[in-house]
């Protein structure tokens, strides 16, 4: 190919590649916000937004919802782009959804179940202590609020519905904590990250409960994109959200998140997820 | 000694602040049941409000079976401040009388029965009834520790449960004792400013009372004393009492006078007519000796020694004689008018007198004209008077005599500043033969006491340290009477 249009090839491509990135582009970036995490901190979130605005250069916005299947909702009716839900949901809207970004909770990128009870109850030291009481889900999406304790009480060959006498949603894992805190629940299962956000901001309230019971690692809930994010929008938002950690501002963003980072991750890390589902004869 | 026997002084005082105290203790009691029952009223009425408006958004929760959500409701009142909340607890039950939630989850575990919460739960599930169209249930025995007030849960026709709003009376006794507190101390502040002020009052009343009761417990015993009327300046009931002590004491120290007078003038007139007859014993036996004596001088031809002695009778007879006519001083003696002549010449005759005693007298006589009174007694009274008045202030002394005629009286006042009269002196001036100098026989006073009576006035005598003085005062129209209806022994 002559030099020079090897050269004109370059140019042209350059300037289309510069104009397209110095236009604003104002479509804005949903993204959907479930209780996975401390989503009561909106100072924070109102960073973030700020944060990942300017990254972005586009408009963001946080779809705030308590319930994970109202998120699932939004998503599977692209009512937002993107959304940061639990594992459990990310495993049911596969079909749906692409994944985005793992973040790094302690370095890596997973979590667990808490079983907590009430810090005065010495004796528990698994579910399967509690039958007959009053106990706390979080929400009947949560992996680990939720599917982790019944799939526990199911393999010790009970039957989930009728081995508590008495179960409730509080529809996040910072309530299920008041509520195991408060005395109105025997027990209850939560997000680990949550239990262990919430023991660094707020001590007063996790000194209430004591952890029974630890779960093995599950994948961290993760931020997924629905499948029909462009994949320009799809790699700069993961590109923004994975770079978080080299700049200062995203450092103190994920100092307040308690979080190390975001990676890529790979669907395999919710394998785990699955299993239990088809235990559960689910998808 | 009795209580009511106390002093009015103690008494009104302590009567007073009984009955401020039995005041203060009536209102606070007053204060205290109102407060009570307003309090009660206003819990009462906030747990209607607070429950009808949980329970109409406790309906849809319970629908739903949003047990979190009933919670978040029912903890609503104790999250954002424990201690200012009203209800000890909110209580959610569903309708098989089991707590469907509470916001003390320990003490009132979930899906426990009611009777199983306590005696007082037990007593309140007993009376409690589900019925979908109840009203609020309200359970205030006065014997149980807290106050249900119970609120159906229930929409259109469907009760779903009932919301338990639960006091314990020990905080309305909380609340109660801090207004109390602050009402007991307003009421010892006001106490304390009200029974100084009514003891002082109560002692500043009685004290004029106090005095009047003191002086007239000492009438009895003579003593007269006076009240100042500074004391009490104001016209009310103890002012009038005042005044009215102060006219019986004068009218008691008139009345004193009175009989002292009468005292007085008794024994003069006792003197008097004991006097007059001694005096006319003598007269009568004396007439005929001076008669014998006279005619023995005439037309007997006694020898020297026996006229020697005939005249030694003869002047001691007459002397007697003096004497008794002394005594029997007559006012029947006819007499020319009384002129201002006649008292010149009472100056004239004792003028030397003073002169020579080193006395200035002062002089001072104002007489119309010739006034219907004898001349002869009235001089004889000046005479006497000036003499005596003379003789007290002695060297360098001063004596003052003035006579002035008023239109029915003649004043005569004379004066001296010689040496005061005792007063035992002067109760007994006027008798006869009580003399208070070497001189004289002691009859001069009591021919001017004669002379005065008899003329129908009266003499009095006064002295002080400064001044002795005589006061004559002789009616001018009742001169005929006195020579007509005298009756005095003669």
């Amino acid at each position: 190919m002559p030099k020079l249009i090897k050269f004109s090839l370059v140019a042209i491509w350059l300037f289309v590649s510069l104009a397209a990135h110095g236009a604003t582009d104002t479509r804005i970036f949903r993204i959907a916000m479930t209780p996975a995490f401390l989503n009561d901190q909106h100072a924070l979130l109102a960073d973030w937004r700020a944060y990942l605005e300017v990254r972005l250069s586009r408009p963001v916005e946080f779809v705030q919802r308590d319930r994970y299947r109202d998120t699932m909702d939004l998503l599977q009716q692209q009512k937002v782009e993107f959304a940061w839900i639990c594992d459990y949901p990310y495993v049911v809207l596969k079909k749906d959804v692409r994944l985005l970004a793992v973040a790094l909770n302690e370095g890596k990128p997973t979590y667990r179940s808490y079983l907590i009870v009430p810090a005065r109850d010495t004796q528990t030291h698994s579910v399967q202590d509690l039958r007959g009481g009053v106990f706390a889900y979080a929400d009947p999406y949560s992996n680990t609020g939720y599917l982790v304790p019944r799939f526990e009480i199911k393999r010790s060959g009970a039957d989930p519905a009728t081995f508590f006498k008495r179960t409730f949603f509080t529809w996040s894992h910072r309530k299920v904590i008041d509520a195991v805190a408060a005395g109105l629940a025997q027990g209850a299962a939560v997000d680990s990250y949550v239990w262990d956000t919430l023991n660094k901001v707020r001590p007063d309230i996790t000194a209430k409960t004591r952890i029974a019971w630890k779960s093995e690692d599950y994948g961290f809930p993760p931020l997924v994109a629905h499948k029909n994010v462009p994949e320009a929008d799809f790699l700069r938002m993961q590109r923004v959200l994975m770079d978080m950690k080299n700049d200062r501002e995203g450092r103190a963003l994920l100092e307040r998140l308690k979080l190390d980072g975001f990676i890529a991750g790979s669907p395999r890390l919710y394998d785990g997820v699955a299993e239990m589902m088809k235990l559960f004869s689910e998808p | 000694m009795r209580i009511f026997d106390l002093s009015l002084r103690f008494k009104l005082p302590l009567w007073g602040g009984a009955l401020i105290v039995a005041t203060a203790l009536a209102l606070s009691a007053s204060f205290a049941v109102q407060t009570w029952d307003n309090l009660k009223q206003d819990l009462l009425k906030n747990a209607e409000d607070v429950g009808l408006t949980m329970a109409r958004s406790l309906f849809p929760v319970m629908l739903h079976d949003e047990m979190w959500q009933a919670f978040e409701i029912v903890s609503l009142p104790f999250a954002a401040n424990p201690e200012s909340a009203f209800a000890e607890s909110l209580i959610v039950i569903d309708s098989t009388r089991k707590v469907y939630v509470s916001s003390r989850p320990e003490a009132h575990p979930v899906l426990s029965p009611l009777v199983t919460l306590g005696r007082e739960f037990n007593a309140l599930d007993r009376e409690l009834t589900l019925a979908p169209d109840a009203a609020i249930f309200v359970r205030d025995a006065d014997a149980a520790d807290r106050i249900f007030v119970a609120v159906p849960i229930a929409s259109d026709g469907v009760r779903l449960g009932t919301l338990i709003v639960a006091y314990n009376k020990s905080l309305l006794w909380q609340r109660f004792s801090r207004l109390s507190n602050s009402a007991v101390w307003i009421t010892l502040l006001v106490l304390g400013v009200l029974l100084p002020i009514n003891a002082y009052w109560g002692r500043r009343m009685m004290e004029p009372m106090r005095l009047v009761t003191e002086r007239i417990s000492h009438i009895g015993s003579g003593e007269l004393q006076a009240l100042d009327p500074s004391i009490y300046p104001y016209r009310d009931e103890i002012g009038l009492l005042f005044i009215a002590y102060e006219k019986m004491l004068s009218e008691l120290r008139e009345k004193g006078e009175f009989e002292k007078e009468m005292v007085k003038s008794e024994r003069m007139a006792a003197v008097g007519r004991l006097t007059a007859s001694i005096a006319h014993e003598i007269n009568n036996p004396l007439g005929g000796m001076l008669n014998a004596i006279s005619t023995l001088k005439r037309h007997g031809s006694p020898d020297p020694v026996t006229q020697k002695t005939i005249s030694l009778l003869q002047r001691g007879l007459a002397q007697i004689r003096e004497t008794v006519a002394a005594l029997l001083v007559e006012a029947k003696v006819k007499s020319r008018p009384l002129g201002a002549s006649d008292l010149e010449d009472v100056r004239i005759l004792v003028a030397p007198t003073a002169h020579k005693l080193g006395a200035e007298l002062l002089w001072s006589v104002a007489l119309p004209g010739a006034l219907a009174l004898p001349s002869t007694l009235v001089r004889q009274v000046l005479i006497n008077l000036s003499l005596n008045a003379i003789a007290a202030a002695g060297r360098g002394g001063q004596v003052s005599v003035r006579a002035l005629a008023g239109e029915n009286q003649l004043v005569l006042v004379v004066e001296n500043n010689g040496k005061s009269l005792l007063p035992e002196q002067l109760t007994r001036l006027f008798e006869p033969f009580t003399s208070f100098s070497e001189h004289g026989h002691g009859l001069g006073l009591w021919i001017c006491y004669r002379i005065v009576t008899q003329l129908g006035g009266s003499i009095r005598a006064e002295s002080n340290e400064e001044l002795t003085r005589f006061t004559v005062l002789i009616p001018l129209e009742a001169i005929n009477d006195a020579n007509t209806t005298q009756n005095l022994p003669d």
